[in-house]
């Protein structure tokens, strides 16, 4: 069964952020990582990019699918986990430890859009 | 399966020095090719006798699995039987022997066969002219797309590059419409599976000066008619756009309905689904793209020639073949066929839109998913019975997707023999879970290792080489 970390906030894309001051960790939710199997390559931006909420930064792509990654929040990137360009099955171990890139948040009010784990969990009973 | 020349690859069976020909004495002198041209070693050759080659490939080719072999029910793919009279068709030495470079006063009899299928295919889809260049589905789209682009920028309509797309399409719409330089707005769909007309009203409110064009499959992908084609043709009209009809699932409605009566103005046709020519494998396709009046002069030149013209002659014979009252029974015997299936297995398979389908359904797994068996573990358990696996994990929106899609062309046994079939596998899911997640067991190749595979691709024998 899927894993809802408590403490994070989740889009409707499943992709989670752990904020830490003004900085972001963001990574895709158990339940994605669930739902898409065993996963094979992660596409990640450079540092530096800028990444826009609701847009496009990156893709992940496991034996059934590739899917787009979806930023929850507006900002500049700082870090990419360059672990999971040879290990992306990462993901599959913890997605929640195996964040993707760590962002530096412009506009904190976007996070009001977001989720808490309990809403999540919800929303993803429902899907 | 022990078979040596099965289990190895050509360049494994090599020999050095041997060899299954023999060149004639050279009576025309030697050409100095430059040193600049020649390569530096010897080109890694497999060396094998004729015997050898001919027995390695023949092994490989018995151990083909086609519609030719056995039942197919790839979903979304319309892997129709392809009737033996087509190649005989195709096979005619008047035609064989064409070159597209040929004086078009010696091609005459070939270019009244185009004429002739364009006329079919305009009376079966309600559109007025074909362009045969397209070599394919996705080629059609882009061509479909190009010409939709060409058509905005003739009146100067140059801000319209937003092409709509349902989140059920296939992967090829949004590809094709990024290739023609268009931008991609996606539409939702409903819980039933259709578009979303309320969130299309929205798209339309915020983007409609800028929409180039709706893209929809019909039925769509999760084989449900799109009833509300109507209407939503007059919104994208009303707002300057043009529909786009994706040929990829023209089957159900062969003879039944016409994409250009439901106010679509733009389509492809995938002669190797719908009409029968050969599917799959890489083999030649054709993409013909359809208009209505008045668009054929913004066709794009994709091809300097006339698209594939061996599979145009297939096609046509297939229509011959049928003539008009029997190509209406295609479309709504193939949808018989696909809810024969479903009816019959809904009770142990998840049927997440429990509807009557067109010519394929969409199941999300088995029922009790408490055994751990997925939709991959079911795929593979049914190449042990002989069958071939349907799509898997597509259409995206359910997690555990197995879409199947019979055809017209089976017998009640065929299927009825498949539904046993499905039936069997979900009660070894119950009652032997590791015999099912471990399969298949009866094939030359057993469970591949898909992680592996997709994180080392190794697809040739240098790379194999330098592997080891």
């Amino acid at each position: 069964m899927a894993k809802f970390e408590e403490g994070l906030l989740y889009s409707e894309s499943h992709e989670y952020i752990r904020v830490e001051g003004e900085y972001g960790y963001i990574g895709i939710s158990d339940y994605a990582q669930h739902a898409l199997g065993n996963v094979v390559y992660v596409d990640m931006p450079d540092v530096d990019d800028d990444v826009t909420a609701g847009e496009e930064f990156g893709a992940v792509e496991s034996v059934k699918a590739a899917s787009d990654l979806f930023s929850p929040v507006s900002g500049t990137v700082v870090e990419v986990n360059e672990a999971l360009e040879d290990t992306p099955e990462l993901l599959n171990e913890d997605a929640f430890a195996n964040w993707i890139i760590k962002v530096q948040l412009s506009d904190k009010a976007e996070l009001d859009n977001l989720m808490d784990a309990k809403a999540y969990q919800a929303f993803c009973e429902k899907e | 399966m022990n078979n040596r020349l099965y289990g190895n690859l050509i360049f494994e069976l090599s020999k050095e020095g041997r060899k299954g020909y023999s060149l004639p004495k050279n009576n025309f002198g030697s050409y100095e090719i430059p040193a600049s041209m020649m390569r530096n070693e010897e080109a890694a050759l497999p060396e094998c006798d004729e015997l050898t080659v001919v027995r390695h490939y023949t092994n490989l080719s018995n151990n083909n699995f086609g519609v030719d072999t056995g039942f197919y029910p790839l979903g979304s793919c319309t892997m129709k039987y392809n009737p033996k009279i087509n190649e005989e068709m195709a096979a005619l030495p008047q035609f064989q022997g064409l070159h597209p470079e040929q004086p078009a006063n010696t091609t005459k009899g070939a270019l009244a066969l185009v004429s002739l299928l364009e006329k079919s295919l305009c009376e079966l889809t309600g559109l007025a002219h074909f362009t045969f260049k397209p070599y394919a589905g996705a080629h059609g789209e882009l061509t479909g797309l190009m010409t939709i682009d060409n058509y905005h920028r003739s009146r100067g309509d140059m801000q319209r590059k937003k092409v709509i797309v349902p989140d059920s399409a296939h992967g090829t719409n949004p590809a094709s419409a990024a290739v023609c330089g268009l931008e991609i707005v996606e539409v939702k769909s409903l819980a039933d599976g259709t578009v979303d007309f309320e969130d299309l009203k929205r798209l339309v409110a915020e983007e409609g000066p800028n929409i180039a064009a709706m893209m929809m499959t019909n039925p769509n992908t999760l084989g449900l008619f799109e009833t509300r084609i109507p209407e939503i043709a007059k919104l994208i009209h009303d707002c300057g756009g043009l529909m786009y009809y994706d040929g990829a699932n023209l089957n159900p409605m062969l003879g039944a309905c016409r994409p250009g009566d439901m106010g679509f103005d733009v389509m492809h046709i995938n002669l190797h689904k719908t009409f029968s020519t050969p599917h799959g494998g890489g083999g030649p396709g054709s993409g013909p793209v359809g208009v209505r009046e008045g668009l054929q002069e913004f066709f794009p030149t994709v091809s300097p020639y006339h698209g594939n013209f061996a599979v145009m002659m297939r096609a046509y014979a297939y229509i011959l073949s049928l003539g008009k009252e029997h190509v209406k029974e295609v479309g709504p015997l193939a949808v018989l066929n696909a809810n024969y299936i479903k009816e019959s297995l809904k009770d142990v398979y998840e049927l997440p839109i429990d509807t009557v389908c067109c010519h394929e359904f969409v199941f999300d797994g088995l029922k009790d998913k408490s055994t751990g068996v997925t939709t991959m573990d079911v795929a593979k358990r049914l190449l042990d019975y002989g069958y071939h696996a349907p799509t898997i994990y597509f259409p995206l929106l359910f997690h555990e997707s197995l879409m199947v899609e019979p055809t017209e062309n089976e017998s009640k046994e065929t299927l009825d023999g498949f539904i046993a079939v499905m039936r069997k596998i979900a009660e070894e899911a119950k009652t032997d879970p590791e015999l099912v997640k471990t399969a298949p067991h009866n094939t030359p190749i057993g469970r591949v290792d898909d992680v592996l595979a997709a994180k080392q691709v190794i697809v040739n024998y240098r790379q194999l080489k330098a592997k080891a």
